[in-house]
């Protein structure tokens, strides 16, 4: 399930809106993970406080988003440009896959709580899409 | 048998009593068929949805949004038997209309998505929790008479 052309230049447009929240939407997105999935904290454990809306959580959350949107900048071959964050996931995080699609979801929820009427269902799937890419390309190294 | 805590029970029976039944169910179905386009499959009978645009105006689509988010109702007024509220259904979808029940699971995430995008800040991360594990439950009792 690729994404045509059409797509990528709606992500990058997307995302290009969100900018000026993609922090607040980053910390929201891994919140609402632990929220709503609380199995997700049992990646979290070395934290004081991995509960929704705390400081770690919040700062995390940011640092993911800023990954996602490096990925937004190597839309047009992912694997390659995701390759050492993949070692990452693979070797030392060794997060689970599903957990990526939980959390694509979580962002997705956020994204249309903050842009409702530029969130359209076309926006969704091509932004589903890609966070879907994204995912694969993290797992890319796991086996 | 599920166990619901006070604030579960309140925010369901909330969400549900503010829900725009009319906005939010063709909403959610309208961005299930565009997202995940397999689910086309099984509305073979509703005519032409073959883009976005074609499914976004489909008056099927938006009666039947409608259709199936009232088919909740039922599990918000019986929370504590959910799972018996949906058995004839469960087998209705199952030996009739043949759904594969992962289909469920991506509606119920449409309409996650359907009510954030009309609640904004307001639906929090706990509200959204609650809203989830409801979904989850009908989900998961609209499979449970598969064979």
């Amino acid at each position: 399930m690729s994404l045509s052309a059409k797509q990528k230049a709606t992500v990058k447009d997307f995302f290009g809106k969100m900018s000026t929240r993609s922090d607040d939407i980053g910390a929201e997105a891994l919140s609402r993970l632990v929220a709503v999935y609380p199995q997700t904290k049992s990646y979290f454990s070395h934290w004081k406080d991995a509960s929704p809306g705390s400081a770690p959580v919040r700062k995390h959350g940011i640092t993911i988003m800023g990954g996602v949107y490096d990925a937004v900048g190597k839309i047009d071959d992912l694997k390659a440009g995701l390759l050492s964050l993949s070692e990452l996931h693979a070797f030392m995080l060794r997060v689970d896959p599903v957990n990526f699609k939980l959390l694509a979801h979580c962002m997705l929820v956020c994204m249309s709580m903050v842009f409702p009427e530029e969130f359209t269902p076309q926006v969704h799937v091509a932004v589903d899409k890609f966070l879907a890419q994204l995912a694969l390309a993290l797992c890319e190294k796991y086996r | 048998m599920v166990e619901w805590t006070e604030f579960e029970r309140d925010t369901i029976k909330d969400i549900f009593s503010k829900i725009d039944y009319d906005v939010v169910g063709p909403a959610a179905l309208t961005r299930c068929l565009v997202v995940y386009p397999w689910t086309r499959r099984y509305f073979g009978n509703f005519g032409a949805l073959y883009n976005a645009e074609g499914i976004m105006g489909n008056e099927m689509v938006a009666n039947h949004g409608k259709k199936v988010l009232h088919g909740l109702d039922r599990a918000v007024k019986n929370m504590d038997h959910i799972k018996e509220s949906y058995c004839e259904l469960s087998q209705l979808h199952s030996d009739q209309f043949h759904v594969d029940p992962d289909n469920f699971r991506l509606l119920a995430d449409c309409l996650a998505i359907a009510i954030a995008t009309q609640w904004g800040s307001a639906f929090t991360p706990d509200i959204q929790a609650a809203f989830q594990k409801f979904l989850s439950v009908v989900v998961f009792s609209l499979g449970s008479q598969y064979h």
